[in-house]
């Protein structure tokens, strides 16, 4: 009797603390203190679970536990924060496949006496749970480069995956109905993993935050119909919070890129088009990082456009030297941080707040926008879609209507870039082609080097 | 059952809601170090496992609940590491270097 109160009281702090980590986690100031808040909720919580009458032996606890933190924390600790999308899908699988497996066993253990309602979300825990960790091990996989990031189209494809889910739906349903039909079990899941496969397989690196975020809240809502089974607030509480976690942030991607879901889930986009009128030759202007450096150091205010090619380069510490270097010089340097850059929401953030870059300098699109006409120099290291014009005027283009970052309206516009090759979406880029643009053509890591470099030199020869 | 279905159903609602509320406020700056904190929550997921492995009531549920506990652990301790590590970058100029 004491020990259900005890577990009671310990799931009731639980879910207060994650809920007040999650509130003081709206800030940079607070933040590390929701850390510490969600630690101690899942401390109490996993400590009150212990106690439960129903535990008769513990051999099996522990050798998950041990495994479990052998496995995340050299995960967390070692991982570089480029790699930071990689750890949320992988994370988001495990936890997936955490809820999955648990709902399995849940059936097979009574698969006569469940209840209609128990088995209605035992089905949503085990399919949701199943396809998000395929997914997600397949956004993995893109992001690692171990699949290919391009998006793999053929024909019919929608209609392949949707008839898949259709099955493993109507399965469900007649689960839900006959229980002990447990011959329907395993099909119901095996075209869950597979349709799991199959969605991510047509969509592209550049939706992929979309996609993390839209995985986020698949893992959270299946965590919550676990809690459905299990009877279990603690459990629907916390699965409540990641799911709707997930759904605003794969909202918030979807409107920077001016998409739907279903657009981005069944869209197949990235793919590189034919360029329809990329018949005529125009011609760029390309300057050498002497000019380049000039120009920056007799500038007063200067926006740098970060975006995934300079993780990729890992240009990021080289970009904090060049911050440093124009600082020193009394000039004005900000981050223009667009919604989407990156592989995951944030992502830029937490590369340049890792390169030693105050946060106060890492301004959102709404609010650096207004500022493009008066900065000097516009700076693109490894973006761009999210700087393309053509997106405000150009109709017929496929990003037209994503919100973009102002940059054209700078007085000069400086982009760093390996070569001409169209971005993920494979459209062409205005921007390049305007008079007030220096094309910047080399490895972002290497460039932005060889900038710092002009920079010092100068200052050593005055 | 249906009490429980309903106060179920309700504290779903509720959580959602407040969800919606707190996160809605968590500044883009933070989004990414937010998925990993709210995945780390959401390995609760590993109290469920942990009673169903040391129930012991079958071989098939032992063994799928300790894959579920290794798998909820790895992202409980590795959840809260890594946000932990990501919030300790974000300085001001002040208290950077």
């Amino acid at each position: 009797m004491i020990a259900a109160y005890f577990i009671q009281f310990s799931y009731i702090a639980a879910a207060a603390l994650f809920i007040l980590s999650l509130r003081w986690l709206s800030h940079p100031t607070t933040a590390r203190r929701g850390v510490r808040a969600g630690e101690i909720g899942m401390a109490l919580a996993v400590v009150g679970t212990l106690v439960h009458h129903e535990i008769v032996s513990y051999h099996w606890i522990l050798v998950g536990f041990v495994l479990g933190s052998a496995i995340g924390l050299p995960l967390a600790v070692f991982m570089p924060m480029t790699h930071v999308p990689q750890r949320t899908a992988l994370s988001h699988a495990f936890g997936a496949l955490a809820a999955a497996l648990v709902g399995t066993a849940e059936y097979y253990l009574r698969p006569g006496e469940l209840s209609t309602f128990t088995m209605a979300a035992l089905s949503l825990e085990v399919i949701l749970g199943f396809l998000t960790f395929t997914g997600s091990l397949m956004a993995f996989g893109k992001l690692q480069d171990l699949v290919p990031s391009r998006p793999i189209v053929y024909k019919g494809q929608n209609g392949v995956n949707l008839s898949l889910l259709a099955v493993a739906v109507a399965a469900a349903v007649y689960l839900v109905m006959h229980p002990g039909r447990s011959e329907l079990f395993p099909v119901m899941a095996v075209l869950s993993l597979l349709f799991g496969v199959l969605l991510i397989i047509p969509i592209g690196g550049a939706d992929m935050p979309t996609v993390i975020s839209l995985l986020n809240s698949y893992a959270g809502l299946s965590a919550a119909a676990m809690g459905f089974v299990l009877d279990n607030n603690l459990l629907i509480v916390a699965g409540a919070l990641d799911g709707s976690s997930g759904f605003i942030l794969s909202v918030i991607m979807c409107r920077a890129m001016n998409r739907s879901f279903t657009n981005v889930l069944f869209g197949g986009f990235g793919q590189v088009r034919v360029a329809a009128a990329g018949a005529e030759q125009r011609s760029v202007r390309g300057a050498t990082a002497e000019e380049a450096a000039a120009i920056l150091e007799a500038s007063t205010s200067v926006v740098v456009i970060p975006g995934y090619g300079m993780a990729v380069a890992q240009a990021q510490h080289k970009v904090r030297e060049l911050y440093d270097a124009l600082t020193r010089r009394g000039v004005d340097v900000k981050f223009a941080i667009h919604p989407v850059a990156g592989r995951m929401p944030g992502h830029m953030n937490v590369l340049l707040a890792e390169a030693d870059i105050p946060y106060d300098r890492l301004i959102e699109m709404e609010e650096i926008n207004p500022e493009f006409p008066r900065a000097d120099v516009a700076l693109v290291i490894g973006a761009n879609d999210v700087t393309n014009p053509a997106a405000r005027h150009d109709k017929a283009s496929p990003i037209y209507g994503m919100p973009i970052l102002d940059v054209d309206k700078a007085r000069t516009v400086m982009v760093i870039k390996r070569s001409m090759n169209p971005g993920f979406a494979g459209v062409e880029n205005e921007l390049y082609y305007m008079d007030k643009t220096m094309m910047l053509f080399g490895d972002a890591k290497a460039f932005v080097g060889e900038l710092v470099k002009e920079m010092s030199g100068a200052s050593v020869g005055a | 059952m249906p009490s429980n279905l309903e106060s179920a159903l309700f504290v779903f609602v509720l959580a959602t809601f407040v969800g919606f509320e707190v996160i809605r406020r968590v500044s883009p700056l933070l989004h990414t170090p937010l998925m990993s904190l709210t995945n780390a929550i959401s390995a609760i997921s590993l109290v469920g496992s942990i009673v169903i492995t040391g129930a012991e009531k079958s071989t098939l549920s032992t063994v799928l609940g300790t894959i579920a506990v290794v798998c909820a652990m790895a992202n409980v301790v590795g959840g809260f590491v890594i946000t932990d590590r990501m919030l300790k970058m974000f300085k001001t100029r002040e208290t950077g270097r």
